[in-house]
């Protein structure tokens, strides 16, 4: 299978702090991936180098087959339009309402008509499971879980291939969590995504992720199924999943 | 409650520590003081008796555990049969070997602060270098097609920082051209030379004064509120929510703004002049009586054009330092509430500070070119 990020030797320092040395993955296309590890591993910072929100030191990153080291300006703009973020309190512009930021990226990058974009916006809404009723309410007067269906929506906006997820279902209620979670994996089926999110919540993790990586002290320990995963010997793997297995 | 004592007790060569009661952290200060002035030369044998203890907190194993170490060399015996306390013991015992001290934060020297202080701002410095850099970077990417400006939030700007602001400059450079008038009139009466009122006001008004006031009370009004805006926008991820959809914050946050106060910035010099020059006209009329004729006349008589003109003129000048550095501020927001305040009230200082030195670099430039 093709992959859709390709990770090579990543380097990343933050004054004198070595965050990743020599970090190495892929992602394949049409797969949920994980990024694991303990608190203050770097998996955030990976993420957000992956979605060029932040530079690296060494190595190289491919997403959907670009080179993102020193990427053309117009390449990062077409790269930008092929995926969605979706960020961990959600980042919803906080001066328009839920309709206004779903259609955002509709209004700017396309020349559909008004009338259009009301119905992909209502289509968007309707597909992460808010009522057309929430759309023109604004981010101050909804609650957290509506927030991160409101960003999903956001981020789908535009029919990406990729999606990246900060921490999709920290913050929400166990129930809203698998809800999020049976979401994903709906939209993963219908949409054909492919879907890196950080996480930390461990249901979710067995419910959704297919592959996952585990970064522990600035490296990779571990790449693949959950299946094998503790068979690994590291102390973070034995104690986050012990208590699954048991 | 926390009732707990200590006794000591001398026998031969051997000293006996007797606790009793519930012993927490409340009496290990207590204690200390207690044990600290005991001479224990001559003791060989020393021991920690717990027996009369009915309770033990973590804080005062600790001390125990402190103590025994303390006593180390004198042959130190702990006597306990509390299930319970023995256990808290064992407990903070295993936990003691897992860490180290918390290394103590080493003090720098004053040589060291300000190196390190000196450094942070060149790197501030560069820091405002590159943000120039890239605004000039992507304005010109962004005048490649008169399609990409941004009507729309520049009104809107405009509305916000000029049109809003209308009422507090107006206000502000009416009551400085009274407090200037009233002020000059006083003087100029003694010497007879009432008409030259005319003269100071236009120079000073025209020139200096309603250009500057105007510039502070912006710097006041737009730039503190630019910083705070942006500022949390950052905090919220706003601003990576825009870059990852791919729009640039340069184009939708900054241009606008910074344009939109290089428009306002003129206009709202000129009526400052307008309502600077209508304070002193009413006090020279009352004060001095001239009459409002008689001081547009002669305004149109000995103040020339060229002030007035360079006073709009340094207007978009003001506005671009304004607006560039309260943005830059903004954007230099870290992910906590305290560094919203602290970049607000950096942003406003710096601002003035700007303004006014841009003010006598034109002063000197302007005087050597005899305009």
């Amino acid at each position: 299978m093709k992959s859709v990020i390709k990770v090579q030797d990543v380097r990343t320092v933050f004054g004198q702090k070595v965050v990743h040395d020599g970090l190495n993955l892929h992602v394949l296309e049409g797969e949920i991936y994980g990024l694991l590890g303990p608190s203050g591993c770097g998996k955030t910072t990976l993420l957000r180098e992956m979605v060029m929100l932040q530079k690296f030191s060494a190595g190289t990153i491919e997403v959907l087959g670009l080179k993102i080291n020193n990427i053309r300006h117009k390449d990062a703009q077409s790269l930008r339009r092929q995926w969605g973020v979706l960020f961990q309190a959600g980042a919803l512009f906080s001066s328009l309402n839920i309709a206004q930021n779903i259609a955002l990226p509709l209004v700017e990058y396309t020349d559909l008509s008004k009338k259009m974009i009301d119905e992909i916006v209502a289509f968007k809404i309707n597909i992460v499971g808010l009522n057309s009723s929430d759309a023109l309410l604004y981010p101050s007067q909804i609650s957290g879980g509506m927030k991160k269906k409101a960003a999903l929506a956001r981020a789908l906006a535009m029919d990406p291939k990729l999606l990246f997820l900060d921490e999709p279902t920290s913050g929400l209620d166990p129930i809203s969590a698998r809800e999020f979670d049976e979401l994903i994996l709906h939209l993963r089926s219908l949409l054909g995504l492919s879907i890196v999110m950080v996480s930390h919540d461990l249901q979710s993790i067995y419910d959704t992720l297919d592959r996952v990586a585990i970064i522990d002290n600035k490296k990779i320990a571990y790449e693949g199924t959950l299946d094998e995963v503790t068979s690994v010997k590291s102390e973070f793997i034995q104690t986050f999943f012990r208590a699954k297995n048991e | 409650m926390n009732h707990s004592t200590l006794h000591l007790n001398y026998t031969d060569d051997k000293l006996s520590l007797e606790f009793s009661g519930e012993f927490s952290l409340y009496n290990i200060s207590t204690f200390e003081t207690q044990l600290k002035d005991i001479d224990i030369s001559h003791v060989k044998n020393i021991e920690i008796n717990l027996e009369q203890l009915t309770y033990l907190d973590t804080a005062s194993s600790i001390f125990i555990n402190a103590l025994y170490t303390r006593y180390k060399n004198h042959n130190v015996t702990l006597l306990c049969s509390n299930k319970e306390i023995q256990e808290t013991l064992e407990l903070v015992k295993q936990e003691r070997k897992k860490y180290t001290q918390i290394p103590h934060r080493k003090k720098r020297t004053f040589l060291e602060t300000l190196g390190q202080n000196s450094y942070n701002n060149y790197r501030g410095f560069l820091a405002f270098m590159a943000f120039i850099g890239e605004l000039f970077a992507t304005k010109f990417h962004y005048l490649r097609s008169i399609k990409n400006i941004r009507y729309k939030e520049i009104a809107f700007e405009l509305n916000e920082s000029a049109i809003k602001a209308l009422g507090i400059i107006m206000l502000t450079s009416f009551l400085i051209g009274v407090v200037v008038a009233y002020q000059s009139a006083y003087q100029l009466k003694i010497y007879g030379a009432n008409i030259f009122i005319v003269d100071m006001l236009g120079i000073s008004m025209f020139r200096e004064l309603a250009p500057l006031i105007t510039a502070i009370v912006i710097a006041g009004r737009s730039g503190s509120a630019f910083t705070a805006q942006i500022g949390a926008m950052k905090i919220t991820q706003e601003l990576d929510a825009m870059r990852t959809m791919g729009f640039d914050p340069y184009i939708f946050l900054v241009l606008p703004r910074i344009i939109a106060l290089v428009i306002a910035m003129p206009i709202l010099i000129f009526i400052a002049d307008m309502m600077s020059i209508m304070g002193g006209m009413i006090v020279a009329n009352i004060n001095l009586a001239i009459t409002p004729e008689l001081f547009l006349d002669r305004l149109s008589e000995v103040v020339a054009a060229k002030h007035f003109f360079i006073g709009l003129l340094k207007g978009p000048f003001f506005a671009f330092l304004i607006a560039t550095i309260g943005i830059y501020r903004g954007l230099m927001v870290k992910n906590d509430t305290q560094s919203i305040g602290l970049n607000t009230t950096k942003s406003v200082v710096e601002s003035i500070f700007a303004v006014i030195v841009c003010d006598a670099v034109f002063s000197v430039l302007f005087t050597n070119l005899g305009i």
